[in-house]
């Protein structure tokens, strides 16, 4: 008996691996997930230029970005009237999907000088939060890196303007950036925006 | 190391939710089965590439007259010269790569309980299963005076492409002072927005180019989709440029002379002389749906929401304009998203295994100038085998909204026909 098992298991994590071969209909992240991708994206990586790529995402990031829109604490076009048309347990199938897809960084065109400026900025100010130069979602941090420049600029207009609150450490360290001038802001995105 | 049942059972599930594509089941097989895909539009390439996606040992073979589609979406951008019609311009190698074979040629009949597809010039292919998606037929019997000729001269531009260029070629020689009329059709038709992004973005090339012209919308409807936002952004963006006719105002059209150029609206048939006249005329289901009687006697074709499977021809399948699945309109959203819960409940169909639960969803964007888009998003799911709304969800986008809502609509507008047409074509 247990050697008939591990042939199936065996045969199971075989298709895992070659993604072929398959006679089953996809699961129910699967196809929650795919009512996402229109706007979002193949796989949740968008060809922009301002959706957001939510490849990548930690499932908590999903989960808590969901919930926002839900309850009206982050600000929205469309996706508060979205989000309200799934249930916890469908948040998290979907979450789940994405946390499992690879971020893809083809390469946005950016301003080369500003975002020289932007890395030290970066450096000095973000990356404590914004591991591995934003590249990866830690506790909440949501993937900065390869995201299009439209969407950070949108998302760091809500935060500046007080439409979405900032957790306290970064707002201190966004006063830090805003202070060394008009432009230091931008040259941030450029860094994130431009990364491959 | 020694595998039990138990973690044979474990390591399932976790390849079942790790993978895009599931673990080889308990189950007949679907391999070897085919698939004939009718109409290479949203639904019917959409449908294409999600079975492949779900189980590439499904043989799919697409059945398309034309070797390029051009969306209808995004076409009034077109019109007001902010976008080239190229833009809009789609073939189907990405479809080949994922293993569809394509055939550029019409089809002529479904046999439902022969099983197959007839083709222009009498070839058949034999299916398992059968998914039709063929857009909409333009009914021009509907107006009178007007045909397939007379759209030459006073052009729907309801199927983009030729006739998207003509529109563009009307609008661009008209005299500044003109009058454009747009004649909006009855319920149910492609696109409820389309018209009235229309008429704002053709307000949007005249404003800038013939400010002294006027947008008129002769309309067979009492009221329309979105119908508040646009008015608020007519009125925000273009003053009183556009005029907007009820039926009950005399703004039925019921008749057009093309030697004139006149279309005749209301019970008194009031002329209007246009500079440019845009006739959209009443449609039903794609011809081919009709002729295989998959239509009913409205001319659409009634199916069961859970996997899109007609109701009055056993496997056969119908998504997109052409089914009927209220409260999804007639919108490429809807048809892309019908199409993969299609594409699942035949490849669970096909190999014996259960699909899961469906899910369904619409975002439409309209653009009403620039930096101000406005959206409808609907999601619904499956309530004792019909669709409905989730209760709370969806709806139109804020009055009264601040600029920058609107300005990132048409960034998000602009940012959904990028990744849809990708979701579509690959």
């Amino acid at each position: 008996m247990k050697v008939k098992y591990m042939s199936l298991a065996l045969l199971a994590a075989g298709s895992l691996a070659v993604g072929a071969s398959a006679t089953a209909a996809p699961d129910a992240g699967i196809m929650l997930a795919n009512t996402c991708v229109g706007c979002h994206g193949p796989m949740g990586n968008s060809g922009g230029p301002a959706t957001p790529t939510i490849a990548g995402m930690a499932t908590d990031t999903f989960t808590e970005s969901m919930k926002g829109y839900k309850e009206g604490t982050r600000p929205a076009t469309v996706m508060d009237r979205i989000a309200k048309g799934y249930t916890e347990d469908e948040i998290k199938a979907m979450a789940g999907y994405f946390a499992k897809q690879t971020f893809a960084r083809p390469g946005q065109k950016v301003d080369e000088a500003k975002s020289k400026e932007g890395k030290a900025l970066h450096k000095e100010h973000c990356e404590k939060c914004h591991v591995e130069e934003g590249k990866k979602d830690e506790d909440g941090s949501a993937v900065l890196a390869g995201q299009w420049l439209p969407y950070l600029q949108f998302a760091m207009e809500d935060f500046t303007t007080g439409t979405r609150e900032m957790p306290k450490k970064m707002k201190s360290q966004v006063e830090k950036v805003q202070a060394k001038g008009p432009n230091a802001l931008d040259s941030l995105m450029q860094f994130y925006a431009g990364q491959k | 190391m020694s595998f039990t049942r138990r973690d044979f059972i474990k390591l399932s599930a976790a390849a079942s939710a790790a993978g895009l594509v599931g673990f080889p089941m308990i189950g007949r097989g679907a391999a070897g089965k085919t698939v004939v895909v009718v109409g290479g539009g949203v639904g019917g390439a959409t449908a294409a590439r999600y079975i492949r996606m779900f189980d590439p040992t499904v043989e799919v073979t697409l059945v398309e007259p034309n070797k390029e589609y051009y969306t209808c979406f995004m076409s009034n951008e077109v019109l007001a010269g902010d976008r080239t019609l190229d833009s809009l311009r789609f073939g189907y190698d990405g479809l080949a790569k994922r293993g569809v074979k394509v055939i550029h040629k019409a089809a002529t009949a479904i046999d439902a309980a022969g099983k197959k597809v007839t083709l222009d010039g009498g070839e058949a292919l034999q299916f398992d299963a059968c998914v039709v998606s063929p857009g909409i037929e333009l009914k021009y019997e509907g107006i009178a005076g007007y045909s397939a000729e007379a759209a030459e001269k006073m052009p729907h531009a309801w199927k983009a492409g030729p006739q998207t260029t003509l529109l563009r070629k009307q609008l661009e020689a008209m005299p500044d002072g003109g009058l454009v009329v747009i004649a909006a059709p009855a319920d149910p038709f492609r696109c409820p927005p389309g018209p009235y992004e229309r008429a704002s973005l053709v307000a949007h090339y005249l404003k800038q180019h013939k400010p002294k012209s006027k947008v008129l919308i002769l309309d067979a409807k009492e009221k329309f989709a979105k119908q508040g936002l646009f008015m608020e952004g007519w009125k925000k963006l273009y003053g009183d440029m556009i005029e907007w006719v009820p039926a009950s105002k005399e703004g039925k059209v019921t008749k057009v002379d093309v030697a004139t150029n006149t279309v005749f609206a209301g019970e008194l048939e009031n002329a209007h002389k246009a500079a440019v006249a845009n006739i959209i005329p009443p449609q039903s289901a794609g011809k081919i749906a009709i002729v295989s009687g998959l239509a009913d006697d409205k001319g659409w074709c009634p199916v069961n929401p859970a996997t899109f499977e007609s109701t009055l021809h056993k496997g056969v399948y119908v998504i997109g304009d052409a089914c009927t699945a209220p409260p999804m309109p007639k919108s490429a959203y809807s048809a892309n998203s019908q199409a993969k819960v299609c594409a699942s409940a035949v490849v669970a169909a096909l190999s014996g295994t259960t699909a899961p639960t469906p899910a369904y969803t619409n975002t439409c964007y309209s653009v009403i100038g620039t930096d101000y888009g406005i959206s409808v998003a609907g999601i619904y799911k499956l309530q004792e085998g019909k669709l409905i709304s989730v209760e709370g969800s969806g709806g139109v986008s804020k009055a009264d909204a601040p600029a920058w809502v609107r300005k990132r609509e048409v960034a998000y507008a602009h940012s959904w026909f990028t990744n849809i047409v990708k979701d579509i074509f690959g």
